[in-house]
């Protein structure tokens, strides 16, 4: 018996729903018929991976109808963040993503710096890289656990768990905390890296490949795994693009394009790695473009270890006494620092006027921060372009003749992350 | 790159854009409130009219008076020509009264940027097939993310004393 079923093609012309492109209708024939049952798939659904509600009409198995309703995790960040001053609106910009804040710390940061035209010391640069890329190994981890567990193996939760335990006491080692950690400061780095973080991060490093290769272990040869995966959730790669996919679902439906190559930001045209796409555009597809980027993203984190371990001594912060906060120790003793220590801390510090739109790799695709500041304080306006916000919008285009079990399996491989959805 | 585009052409433009310049994705679109835009004043020797509060970052004005802007809201349309790094900023000026037309028949992406607009500027999409409430309930008064919209606007249940 063959493993898996013969898969099928990716399809030709175009899928998006019409005339709503997020909204899947019952189609003619079968409006009217009694056959038709209107659910709600959530929003308090283990397989929502939050609180996403899905209004689903099903013929039998078959998903007939489908739209999203989301907003159950708005907490207004952007509102928030208008409301503080550009050090205190770091402290949000985590919690947007919980599972790669990481990343969208750093985009706020990197978009306040361009507005500030900060250069950043050479050694933040780089612990900036080498946490970004163990903040996607993280958020992938989460995904491929929670994904694996909703199709039933549960193995495989406790596993990704395991190492996902091991990066956050690595992220706690350097900052204290495990997640949401406002390491970035603009300008650098909150503090220098500490002693024993290298050792404890090649272990890791060296661990991880293996780790990903037991995990494959566990569900490439799996038959109810293939069955799942294999063939569902199909977008062509024009689909994804008209519908402005990015990160892993847009790899794999087969566009080579990934931010970190195509407009390298921090220092990630200085390393060497490489960037996994896959053509079919299913869930399996999805599933591997994941695996391959955790061991890409290990390869890049021994990289900035190489490098961060010859910047022993290194400033990493940049020396701009108006924006940065001068060093602990020179409070006791300068009273310039005094004031500028005072400045910073209550009235915050200035950012020309202007707007930028700063867009890097988060684990889940293009993740930008559009910032507009008024010369002031405080920022006039953000908004965060969130990637599973555009992912959701998917959904529709993914389930076209779909079955009710494969809505965990298709909405699952899209990767979203409510509270970044809902803002 | 910003563009600076009529509201009444904006379709032709990113058809244009789309199909000759290459731009095949929209990345978001961000509307922007900038209702009282500079009112906050300079910051001068003698501080503002509040006087001095130190619990108020921002208390001491601006450096300097920002460029005044052509109308209250502007509606961003980001774009990038994937797969490549070629960005442009489609940006659109309008009035509290003025609508702007849908771009969904050009990028399908457009469907939940447009209705956010909606939604949390109270910007009028036109021919938007589907333009509901995205983030907030369905019956909400107001848009929040409006420079009007009063932050703690919103009644706290159990929050009065009695």
């Amino acid at each position: 018996m063959a493993l898996a079923p013969e898969r099928p093609k990716i399809y030709e012309g175009s899928r998006i729903p019409q005339p709503v492109p997020t909204i899947l209708r019952v189609p003619e024939d079968l409006r009217d018929s009694e056959d038709v049952l209107e659910i709600n798939f959530g929003p308090n659904h283990p397989s929502t991976h939050g609180v996403l509600r899905l209004v689903i009409e099903l013929h039998g198995e078959d998903v007939v109808g489908l739209r999203a309703v989301i907003g159950y995790l708005h907490t207004g960040f952007e509102k928030n963040m208008e409301q503080k001053s550009w050090w205190k609106a770091i402290t949000y910009s985590p919690r947007i993503d919980y599972l790669s804040f990481q990343n969208n710390e750093l985009v706020f940061v990197l978009a306040v710096e361009k507005l500030l035209e900060l250069q950043v010391p050479e050694k933040a640069t780089w612990m900036r890289m080498c946490l970004a890329e163990l903040n996607r190994i993280h958020s992938h981890l989460v995904w491929l656990a929670t994904a694996a567990l909703e199709l039933g193996a549960i193995s495989m939760f406790w596993y990704c768990f395991r190492e996902r335990d091991s990066i956050l006491d690595l992220f706690e080692m350097v900052t204290g905390t495990r997640m949401h950690t406002r390491y970035y400061q603009v300008g650098g780095l909150a503090e220098d890296i500490p002693p024993g973080f290298f050792p404890e991060a090649r272990k890791f490093c060296g661990w991880m490949p293996k780790a990903v290769d037991d995990y494959e272990t566990l569900v490439d040869q799996n038959a109810i795994w293939l069955e799942r995966t294999k063939g569902l959730g199909l977008l062509s790669a024009e689909d994804a693009i008209a519908l402005g996919q990015t990160g892993p679902v847009l790899r794999g439906s087969g566009v080579d394009w990934d931010l970190r190559k195509a407009s390298p930001y921090l220092a990630y045209d200085q390393v060497d790695f490489d960037v996994p796409v896959y053509e079919n555009g299913d869930v399996w597809d999805r599933y591997k473009v994941h695996m391959d980027e955790m061991r890409q993203s290990t390869r890049i984190v021994v990289q900035c270890l190489d490098r961060l371990e010859q910047m022993e001594g290194q400033p990493w912060i940049a020396d701009d006494r108006k924006v940065v906060l001068p060093p602990r120790e020179e409070l006791h003793t300068s009273m310039e620092s005094l004031i500028h220590h005072f400045k910073i801390v209550t009235e915050g510090f200035r950012v020309p006027e202007g707007e930028v739109y700063v867009p890097i790799e988060s684990a889940r695709g293009e993740l930008a921060c559009y910032v507009v500041s008024d010369g002031g304080p405080k920022p006039w306006r953000v908004k965060f372009r969130a990637p599973s916000f555009v992912a959701l919008e998917a959904t529709a285009t993914c389930m076209t003749d779909a079955l009710v079990a494969d809505l965990i399996a298709i909405v699952g491989s899209l990767d979203t992350v409510m509270g970044e959805v809902d803002r | 790159m910003t563009l600076v585009v009529d509201p009444a052409r904006l379709v032709d433009a990113c058809m244009h854009l789309r199909d000759d310049e290459g731009f095949s994705m929209l990345a978001d679109i961000t509307p922007t409130d900038y209702l009282d835009w500079g009112s906050r004043g300079t910051a001068g020797y003698f501080g503002t009219a509040a006087g001095r509060d130190l619990n108020s970052p921002g208390s001491q004005g601006l450096p300097r008076t920002p460029e005044p802007k052509a109308k209250r809201f502007s509606m961003n349309y980001h774009l990038v020509a994937v797969p490549g790094a070629q960005r442009v900023r489609v940006q659109v000026w309008l009035d509290e009264d003025e609508s702007v037309e849908s771009v969904i028949s050009v990028w399908p992406t457009a469907d939940w940027h447009e209705r956010e607009a909606w939604d949390m500027m109270g910007i009028r999409i036109e021919g938007h097939p589907n333009l509901t409430r995205l983030l907030m309930e369905e019956d909400w008064e107001g848009h929040p993310l409006r420079k009007d919209y009063p932050i703690g606007g919103e009644p706290v249940r159990f929050s009065e004393e009695t």
